[in-house]
């Protein structure tokens, strides 16, 4: 069900841990659903993410996703950064199943919550950066009716 | 990873080669069509009489109350619509339980479309249901109590004597739903006064795609399938020979090896619940210990997901199964969790393992050494351990 990369990024998730002191620390998803993604940022002076961490609950998917979504902001400006995507980590990942695609939303998600966090820490505001839902199920329909 | 270790036979289980061996007659030179007048329809007919009855004989039913469909399904299916349809004159309430497969509350719930009103009973933790709440739930109009005889999650086996005891004191239909329990412990219809039941074939090393119905003579319900004559007029359509065959010799099968089995099954299944509970920390065993399925095992692994435990252990060549959400393809957790009172992130961690009559106790060791490193992993990974482990530090 899920590609080559995704099962090489679930078994030996890249960039798992903390951050003592993070510029940044983004939390997303809920438990309720079934996955929960942080993501933590150390941003230096000149708005680079010099190093980038996170921890995930949740499914093949959700930890493959956090996973490359860290190696795709690592070394990156903050512009840079906003510009990952849900579709770039799912093109990274060489796509996921569709029931999937929400997890690669989530770490788009927490990439932006954790910018949010360290814009709000420092007092700056980051261009194209909006407040980010803590948890992108919410709205989501119920499921279809088929009687 | 090839699977080695098949501990989902609560999925499906391997046909057997005995049962194999009596369908395949039925493929090559028994084909003859059972309602056909001559010789090579005749012997068709006579193997779908000799599997009744032996299915027939496993639940103490009468050969002729035993209904063919195509599984446990279906059976469930015409049991609840043609109840509801060929009584609703009497009234239209059903009472039934909020654990029940889908296969009876998607049916509940298709009937509260057509007017039913379903009582949906609450069950404990351990996923027992109340007596007294039952008896409280009857109404002058309750026309079908249908209990499921265990359930396919946590194991649970439901009180049905005392259910059936019920249901026949108030003059109402009782409806189980077997599917787990049928040829794993012991089912006499009449002693537990059960009006109908529903099997299926392949939980039993038998073949998919087929089932049975037993509707107690004198039940009025009506064809589900029409058609032709089959099976006394009320489940149309030319009948699957083979499989038939097949789950006749697979209840047989079962009966004869019940006993034993249940007892070697019982015995890992709590050595491996002990090792389970003692070995890993923040761990919780889900269903009843002791009213359970002998086959049946059902953990939730604190701060972790089923669907990553499971693709895990999958890697190491070991098959279960979990009431994760990701693994029922909506966005919920099972409804059997939520129902005996989980959380929903303990409930996404559950991790369901069914024995089969092959799996060894070195199996389980190994099953629960992979078991352990794959626990630490993923909790290594969760915020949600971090988290714990934190604010037991302060």
């Amino acid at each position: 069900m899920y590609s080559e990369k995704v099962m090489d990024h679930f078994q030996n998730p890249r960039n798992v841990g903390e951050i003592e002191n993070a510029s940044g620390v983004g939390t997303v998803g809920n438990a309720k659903c079934g996955d929960i993604m942080r993501i933590y940022l150390d941003i230096d002076d000149n708005q680079i993410i010099r190093d980038c961490k996170f921890k995930t609950f949740g499914c093949g998917a959700a930890v493959a996703t956090s996973s490359m979504a860290t190696e795709l902001v690592k070394g990156k400006t903050i512009q840079e950064a906003l510009q990952v995507t849900n579709k770039a980590v799912m093109e990274a990942l060489d796509g996921l199943p569709p029931v999937k695609v929400h997890c690669s939303l989530l770490a788009e998600e927490a990439i932006h919550a954790a910018l949010w966090d360290y814009a709000e820490k420092h007092g700056i505001k980051i261009e194209g950066l909006s407040k980010p839902k803590s948890d992108i199920h919410e709205g989501e329909e119920e499921e279809e009716e088929d009687y | 990873m090839k699977t080695r270790i098949y501990l989902d036979n609560a999925a499906t289980t391997k046909t057997s080669q005995e049962v194999v061996d009596a369908m395949i007659p039925y493929f090559t030179e028994n084909y003859g069509n059972p309602s056909s007048i001559y010789e090579l329809g005749a012997r068709s007919k006579e193997a779908i009489t000799d599997a009744r009855e032996q299915i027939a004989q496993v639940i103490g039913a009468k050969t002729e109350e035993i209904y063919f469909t195509a599984g446990g399904t279906e059976a469930d299916n015409w049991a609840l619509k043609a109840a509801y349809e060929a009584y609703k004159g009497k009234g239209n309430h059903i009472i039934t339980t909020s654990i029940e497969h889908h296969a009876v509350l998607h049916t509940c719930q298709y009937l509260e479309k057509q007017g039913a009103e379903v009582t949906y009973l609450k069950v404990d933790e351990n996923g027992l249901i109340d007596l007294d709440e039952l008896e409280k739930a009857i109404r002058p109009d309750t026309i079908l109590i249908s209990v499921m005889f265990a359930n396919n999650e946590i194991g649970t086996i439901e009180p049905v004597k005392e259910i059936g005891l019920i249901a026949k004191e108030h003059g109402i239909l009782f409806h189980t739903d077997a599917v787990q329990a049928f040829g794993q412990v012991p089912i006499h219809v009449d002693e537990m006064n059960i009006d109908m039941l529903s099997a299926s074939g392949h939980k039993v090393n038998g073949p998919k795609g087929i089932g049975f119905l037993y509707i107690r003579k004198g039940v009025k319900i009506r064809s589900f399938v029409h058609g032709g004559a089959q099976e006394r007029k009320r489940r149309a359509g030319t009948e699957n020979v083979p499989a038939i065959v097949g789950l006749g010799a697979a209840a047989k099968r079962a009966a004869q090896t019940m006993e034993a089995r249940a007892a070697k099954e019982t015995e890992l299944r709590d050595y491996m619940i002990g090792r389970v509970l003692e070995e890993i920390p923040y761990v919780k065993l889900n269903g009843d210990p002791v009213k359970r399925l002998p086959n049946n095992m059902n953990f939730s692994f604190r701060f972790i997901e089923g669907e990553s435990l499971l693709i895990m252990l999958d890697m190491k060549g070991i098959a279960g199964s979990s009431g994760s959400a990701c693994t029922s393809g909506s966005l919920d957790p099972s409804h059997v969790l939520l129902a005996i009172g989980l959380p929903h992130e303990i409930a996404h961690g559950s991790l369901r393992l069914t024995l089969g009559e092959d799996i060894t106790k070195e199996d389980l060791d190994y099953t629960l050494d992979q078991i352990k490193e794959i626990v630490n992993k993923l909790r290594a990974l969760s915020p949600l351990y971090e988290d714990f482990v934190k604010k037991q530090g302060k």
